[in-house]
């Protein structure tokens, strides 16, 4: 009875130097906000040209998108980190063979980046075709008849145009990013949850940390709606208030 | 999609199919399957404990969030204000966490206790079922909770004076008009939460709950394949969200939208 209270407040677990696992935890969170901003950047990536594939591409390369954007949204993540972990490490040393470079060891941060990349992609390839349909017709249109080239319409009217119908999607995709990369904990990669979960099985002290993972997490989601309230405030400049 | 969704009997399009088809025909022939027999028994169990978990934390998860959106839409400070932070927590850190800290956090604190260790409850809390389920549950109502408080607060007005006009009681007003125009807004939305809510469910198997994620680990500790095993799994996972969300457009469909 006394023991679990004394094991919720053995708060020196926490500390930042080897006998407490602060450190170990703060290291944690530095890999996943790694592989979350990684993956994200990919995956911003992925969306653009899929986007932009899915509105200018021929009936082929779209149908082939539709697909892809549609297997990746009908699997569960975790499925889907398990298949592309193993495929993509197996493919990427396939092909080191083929060019006679020896096989390499990919880190789980590189694998953990290319899968959330990967997923991200998918939906931020629907929410960036979504923003850009959104732009009215006639003002791309009426940029064209004053003789702008079409990189002046896409930088003056189409990408600030857009960008308000993007930023909600897009910010909603980095919280999911951030919490995504939990999912790798499955996988081996030495993210805060897998650490954390570490740290509560040599210690058996799982309520503390997996409290303070929760915390740590917590704090990262707060202090990106900060800074996405500041964004969506830039993009939406000029137009009426929403509620 | 949408107005330019074309035929699939288009030349390039019947060309593509035949190349999907090429591929799984040539996956069925040249890949492992021997080893299908020997656990489909499994299997359907194991889709049925995913269907099974997925009905009972949807429905579960929205009964709690019906009053966690009303608590926000309408609730005093004192309940709006912990409505509020168990939605934005359980929104802001990872379901696997919520997961592991209940079955490994709850679980080792009880363990502690001998009041409960020789209760009758013992059994199940040491079983891994109710914190899947209490996970699942609480994590689908926070997020639909969220929705609800806009649903609530979307209401208009009017409506809700009408009602009180006519002599209801503030009960009747919420039994009879607020809660169904509530749901009826938040309807579109479930669709969604719900697919979401499927493809959550596979992380139960990782704190030992038996769903169809775990007989196909199982299949490939087993055999030692690594790819056939995920690509039937994420076959199985692809055939029920298409059922999922057929169903709901059929719910949809059924449900006057005169109004909505």
């Amino acid at each position: 009875m006394l023991e679990w209270i004394a094991g919720l407040a053995s708060w020196e677990l926490l500390a930042l130097e080897p006998p407490g696992w602060g450190g170990v935890l703060l290291g944690g969170l530095a890999i996943s906000l790694q592989v979350a901003v990684g993956g994200y950047l990919l995956g911003f990536l992925i969306g653009v040209g899929g986007a932009t594939g899915k509105l200018y591409g021929g009936p082929i390369l779209r149908d082939l998108l539709d697909v892809y954007t549609t297997l990746v949204r009908a699997v569960p993540e975790l499925v889907l980190i398990l298949l592309l972990y193993y495929a993509g490490t197996d493919a990427l040393n396939q092909l080191m063979l083929l060019i006679g470079a020896e096989r390499v060891d990919i880190s789980g941060l590189a694998a953990g980046i290319f899968v959330i990349g990967v997923v991200q992609g998918a939906y931020q390839t629907e929410v960036l075709r979504g923003a850009f349909k959104a732009v009215p017709h006639g003002q791309i249109e009426a940029a064209r008849a004053y003789g702008m080239t079409s990189f002046q319409v896409l930088r003056r009217i189409t990408l600030p145009g857009m960008l308000p119908h993007a930023v909600p999607g897009l910010a909603n995709l980095w919280l999911i990013a951030t919490k995504d990369t939990a999912l790798l904990a499955v996988v081996g990669v030495a993210e805060l949850t897998l650490v954390t979960r570490q740290a509560g099985g040599t210690t058996k002290s799982y309520f503390l940390f997996f409290c303070a993972a929760g915390l740590l997490y917590l704090m990262v989601t707060l202090i990106s709606n900060v800074g996405i309230r500041r964004v969506e405030r830039y993009a939406r400049r000029g137009m009426p208030a929403v509620r | 999609m949408g107005p330019e969704t074309r035929s699939w009997r288009e030349p390039h399009r019947l060309v593509l199919l035949a190349i999907g088809i090429g591929i799984i025909v040539f996956a069925a022939v040249n890949m492992r399957w021997d080893w299908l027999p020997r656990y489909s028994g499994r299997l359907v169990e194991g889709v049925g404990t995913t269907l099974w978990l997925l009905f009972l934390t949807s429905v579960l998860g929205f009964l709690l969030a019906v009053p966690l959106g009303l608590a926000q839409a309408a609730g005093p400070v004192w309940l709006s204000a912990p409505a509020r932070m168990f939605c934005t927590v359980i929104r802001g850190t990872p379901l696997l966490l919520q997961l592991w800290l209940l079955y490994y956090g709850l679980g080792s604190l009880f363990a502690y206790w001998p009041e409960i260790r020789q209760s009758w409850a013992w059994p199940y809390l040491r079983s891994a079922w109710p914190y899947g389920v209490l996970a699942l549950t609480l994590s689908f109502a926070g997020y639909e909770g969220e929705v609800m408080r806009g649903a609530f607060a979307g209401v208009p007005k009017g409506e809700l004076e009408a009602g009180r006009a006519y002599g209801m009681s503030p009960l009747t007003v919420f039994r009879r008009i607020w809660l169904p125009r509530a749901i009826h807004r938040a309807l579109p939305t479930l669709a969604g939460e719900t697919v979401l809510q499927l493809k959550a469910t596979p992380l139960v198997a990782t704190i030992t709950v038996v769903d169809v994620y775990a007989i196909i680990s199982r299949v490939r500790q087993d055999t030692y394949l690594t790819y056939e095993p995920l690509l039937l799994l994420a076959l199985i996972y692809m055939i029920l969200t298409g059922i999922l969300v057929l169903a709901f457009r059929w719910l949809e469909a059924k449900v006057p939208v005169k109004g909505g």
